[in-house]
This record gives structure tokens, sequence and C-alpha cells, in this order.
């Protein structure tokens, strides 16, 4: 099987995790698209590690992993903070910021 | 066959400024557990300030250097501190000392702009006795240092790696912190929550672009790929792919059309000392790391991607000007001029011409200092209860009519940075248009610079409206304005706490700094003047130390 096999794999985990995150209503589920966003990336950056043959790949993927930890780290105590305040994880729900025109 | 380790040789040196912020940071951090509440404050502030001089008073160190030289390459080329990655630091040094003591300044009301406890669910209990306690969540002032060294290194990245980590350490805290805010707290939750989903999102996107643009030439040094960019591989479409993501992270955290959508409602929510922190600060990172990507990395790329700057650029300058002609809110008008702002730097940008760097780097700074200044006025601006408490920031623009008449010295400061803003001679917003815009012409993109000058023509529009209402109010200053929209004002979402809102009367009123804000709204008001009428001086430092180390 053919390697570049792996990088269209990638594209495709790539794009259902994009669509997740703009399809989706729950901020988790949200998150869950870009943390797949991510791990995407990951193989691609490991299957060209091995096109290259080189590890500045596999060494970049580690490096993905951890940024990936920080921001469930942030990510959820923002998304936690809102719930307790709401009881709505809704990405529809926080609607407070908009472009309001002036009232007549 | 396991090699012998070798120890890598770094040069700390040129890392000086970045490890000194970044070590405070820590120390803060440790502060936080160790040193009683009571002084925990004026310990961070003090250690947070002593930072940034001691990594501005490290810069200097190295400013011959680097003007002999051309700049230093530390760890193998991982971080370069070459004269457009210095000069960038220091802007950012100047800006976070700036914003600093705006937000260290706690008025003389006795609060700052933070919430006491931010864990603490808006309307409970716990936020009440919090408050009462006099509580204070001092966290912020190491997670403004994290952002300030990641914004640093932004810019002064030699390989795709290293940029991608600066991009989260300067986001991480940034994101944190626009959820802070001491009043609207829902508001500021709902700008934390969209800042950090379209964030993480964009930053996806700029990792997948790192991974394409690894694939197309098997490495991730700038120097490298720029090689690698000049010799024809058959890889060249997954390159520009690659390339084209890349910039969308960067276009995100600039703020560039279409990738702007976050930045009104993140400016409005967050609190106002930190706003003028991201726009100026994050601004100035990924511009030079913007830079820097095009003019090193992908030089070789220039013409194809052309078509995607001067689309991004024209498309940001024309929405940036359009949309804030009809904000009813200063804080998001002021977040549309960012926008427009982002897309005049563009066009010194997609000018890839030897003068953009200096002239992007110079136009940043001005715009820095007048943004800052800015957003410490609006923060100082508040509302006024018939009682006589004062409570949050009198953002709606109806309630800054005659603030002219009734604080002549904040309104005529205010003046001072709307001219910045709008480039009107004598302020260094001018000279930096004049930059950036005479630098797209000798770049061939006379185009974008006409465009540029007819925006930046309807943008003074709205700069203008602003001031109109603070000195020539339609009606006499009497404002009494019944609370029109007391649920977007008190950011107050929930029906229970919306029908308890009695219908009260406020007026505006301006509260006094107790120093610190006084200090750095001087400094960018006298900054912003003297950068007008002797631009001299720096511009040729800037240009001077203007090449990239390749």
């Amino acid at each position: 099987m053919s390697v570049t096999n792996y990088v269209v794999l990638a594209a495709l985990l790539f794009s259902i995790g994009a669509s997740a995150v703009l399809l989706r209503r729950n901020a988790i589920i949200v998150f869950m698209g870009v943390e797949l966003m991510l791990n995407a990336t990951n193989l691609a950056l490991v299957t060209f590690a091995r096109i290259h043959g080189n590890l500045v790949g596999q060494v970049l993927a580690f490096f993905v992993m951890v940024v990936a930890a920080a921001e469930v780290v942030v990510g959820l105590a923002i998304i936690v903070s809102i719930y307790r305040t709401r009881r709505s994880a809704s990405v529809d729900d926080a609607n407070l910021l908009k472009d309001v025109r002036e009232p007549a | 066959m396991i090699a012998e380790f070798i120890a890598p040789t770094v040069s700390w040196g040129p890392l000086a400024p970045v490890v000194v912020v970044l070590l405070a940071a820590v120390v803060g951090v440790l502060l936080e557990a160790f040193v009683p509440a009571r002084f925990r404050r004026v310990a961070q502030v003090t250690l947070s300030l002593a930072a940034v001089v001691g990594a501005l008073v490290a810069l200097a160190l190295a400013w011959s250097t680097v003007k002999s030289t051309g700049g230093y390459d530390v760890l193998s080329g991982s971080f370069v501190l070459d004269g457009p990655a210095l000069v960038a630091q220091a802007i950012i040094l100047v800006i976070a000392l700036l914003s600093v003591l705006v937000m260290a300044d706690r008025t003389a009301s006795d609060e700052d702009a933070f919430a006491p406890m931010v864990s603490a669910a808006p309307g409970s209990d716990y936020e009440k006795i919090a408050t009462t306690r006099g509580m204070a969540q001092t966290e912020v002032y190491p997670l403004v240092l994290f952002a300030t060294g990641g914004m640093m290194i932004f810019g002064s990245t030699g390989d795709l790696l290293t940029l991608f980590v600066a991009l989260e350490v300067l986001s991480l805290p940034l994101y944190l912190l626009s959820g802070m805010a001491r009043r609207r707290r829902l508001q500021s939750q709902e700008a934390s929550l969209k800042y950090f989903l379209l964030g993480a999102f964009a930053s996806a996107f700029f990792i997948f672009g790192i991974a394409l643009v690894y694939g197309a030439t098997g490495t991730l040094r700038y120097s490298e790929i720029a090689t690698a960019v000049a010799t024809p591989t058959g890889t060249e479409g997954l390159l520009l792919l690659g390339a084209v993501l890349i910039l969308v992270g960067l276009f995100f955290k600039v703020g560039a059309v279409p990738f702007h959508m976050w930045t009104p409602d993140v400016y409005q929510g967050a609190p106002t000392p930190i706003t003028g922190f991201m726009a100026a600060g994050t601004k100035v990172a990924a511009f030079a790391a913007m830079l820097r990507v095009l003019y090193v990395m992908l030089a070789g790329l220039g013409w194809d991607l052309t078509v995607v700057l001067w689309t991004v650029a024209i498309a940001t300058m024309l929405v940036g000007t359009v949309a804030g002609l009809v904000q009813t809110d200063i804080k998001r008008l002021l977040a549309y001029s960012s926008i427009a702002h982002a897309g005049f730097v563009l066009t010194g940008v997609a000018a890839l011409d030897k003068q953009g760097p200096s002239s992007v780097l110079f136009y940043l700074l001005a715009y820095g200092l007048a943004t800052v200044g800015a957003f410490a006025i609006i923060s100082i601006v508040r509302e006024r209860s018939a009682s006589g408490g004062v409570s949050g920031e009198a953002t709606a623009l109806s309630q800054w009519a005659g603030l002219g008449r009734t604080h002549p010295v904040v309104a005529v400061t205010f003046l001072l940075f709307l001219l910045s803003f709008a480039g009107i001679p004598l302020t260094a917003g001018f000279v930096g248009k004049f930059a950036v815009f005479s630098a797209a012409v000798h770049g061939g993109a006379w185009p974008l610079a006409l465009i540029g000058v007819l925006a930046s023509a309807a943008a003074a529009f709205f700069y203008v409206k602003v001031i109109v209402l603070m000195f020539f109010p339609a009606s006499e200053p009497t404002q009494a304005s019944t609370d029109a929209e007391p649920a977007a004002a008190a950011g107050t979402g929930t029906a229970t706490l919306l029908q308890t809102a009695p219908a009260r009367v406020v007026t505006t009123t301006v509260v006094r700094p107790n120093g610190l804000a006084t200090v750095s709204i001087a400094v960018c008001a006298v900054l912003t003047v003297v950068l007008g009428i002797f631009p001299g001086g720096v511009l040729d430092a800037i240009s001077q130390v203007a090449a990239y180390l390749p």
C-alpha cells in the first residue's frame, strides 16, 4: 500500500474535524472537532516523516500532542465556567456579543 | 545503536529578553502559591514591571551587535535575533509595559478591571463573598507575561516548530485573560469562548499547513524551505496549499478579513486593559511572524501568493472601514478600526519590498501606542447611577456625548489617539500610514496604496464622528439617558435578572486613575505626538537593522 494513502486519510480526518467544528452546536463537540483536526495533522506529519526518511515530522507530532493537551486544559476551563453560568454549553446560546444597530 | 548524547550549545545572550520574561512568568506562578494574599498584588505588579524593563535592557545591550553583525542565530537557527526581530520584541515589550500599568491601576473606585474570583459563577453567593472580601485574581500578571513571551518568540523564529509553539504560548493566556472581566461577566465569558474555539480552529489549519509544507520540502527550517522552494520538485501544489494555510493562521491572529469575525466580539467582551494589550501586542507579533514567513521562508513563492495577499488586504480595508461606520459601541468601533488597520499594514506586507519590514514595524509601533492609550481611556470612562455609585464602563457611543465639556483633558487625549488612528499629520499614525503606503508604491503595489488612501479617508469619518460627538453633542449634555438596553449593558442574559433591573438614570463620569494608568496614557500620548513630529530617529534606527538574517 502506498504511503500517500495515509496523507489522503489525514486530509479526510481533517475535513471531518473541520465539519464538526462548523456544524455542531455543543461547545464540547466543537472542541472535539478541533482535536480531530490536530490528530489528523499528526498522522500527516508522521507519514511525511516516513516519506522523507527523517525524524523532524515525528518530533513535531509530539509537540502537537503537548499543545493539544495544553489546549484541552484551557478550553475545558472556559467551557465549564460558561456552563456553570448558563447551564448550557451550546455555542448558539452565547449570543450577547453581536453587531447591533442604533435602537430606533 | 545509541549515539553519544551531545549537549547543544546555547548562546544565552540573545535569548535573554525572552528568558527574563518567561522566567518571571514562572516565578509569578510561584508567588501565587507562597506570598500572602495581602502582598500578592504588589509583588506581582513589581515583578511584571521589573521583568519587562529588564528584558528591554537586555534588548538594548544586544542592539549594537545586531546592528554591526546582522544578528544572532541561536539554537542552530530555531531562534533568530536579527534586526526586525529585535525591533518587534522591543515594540512588544513597550506595549506590555504600558498595558501592565493600565491593568495594575485600581482607580479611585479601588477595583481593577478583573473579576475578584473568575471561577465563581456570575451572580453566585461565592462571587458576592469574593467581592466583599476584596479578593483579587492576581494570576493576570503571570498570564500577561506568558503571552508577552510568546509574542516575542513568535516574530523571532527560524523554524516552523518554534513558530507553532510560540503561537500557542501567546494565544492560550489571552483566551483566559479575555474571560476575566469584573463587570459584564457573561459577555466576557462569551468572548473567551468565541476566541478560544475560533483560535483553536485557526491554529489547527495553521499546523496542517505546517505539515503540508514539511511534506513538500522535508524540513521545518525557514532557510532550508527557502532553498527547497527555489528548486522545483513537482510538489509545488502541496507547498502552495501549505503556505496558504499557514497564512490563514496568521491572518486570523491579525484579524484580517475573512478571518476577522472574532475581533469585534472579543475586543468588546474582554476586560478593557486586556483588549488594549492584545489588540496591540498580538498584531505586532503576528505581523512580525508574517513578514518573516513571507520574506525569508517563502520569498520564492512571492508571485504565487500575491493574489492571496492583495485580496485579503483589500477586503480587510473595505470591511473594517464600512462595518466601523455603523457601530454604536466604542470598543466595537475600535475593533473594526483595528481590522481596517490590519488591512493598511497588509498593504506594506504585500508590497514584498525591502522597505516593507521597517515601514510595517513603525506603523505597528504607532498603532500600538494609540491602541493602548485609547483602551486605557475607555477603561476610566464609567457609568454613574443616580445614587452616585460608579459602575462599569460607559461603552455605548451615545454615553460619550459631551465628554469634551465635562472632562476636557480626557477627551482631548482621546482625540489625539483617534487622530493618530485616522492618520492625521503631526501624529505617529500619519507617519506610519505614509511609510506603508510608500513601501507599497515602491514595491509596485500602487493599486493597494490607492485603495488604502481612499479607505483611510473613509475610516477617518468614523473617528470624526466620535470627535464631533464628544465635543459638539447634538443635544445638551444632560445625558440622563434611561438605560435602554439593560440586558446588554449589564451583561445579564438571564430572564430573572432582566426583570429585576429597574429603569435607572445613568450618567457618564471619569474615574480618577491612581497614577499608573495616568503615566501609561501620558506616555502613549507624548510618544504619539513625538513620533508624529520627529519620526526621523526611530525610522532611521528601524531601517538600519531592517535586513533579515538569511
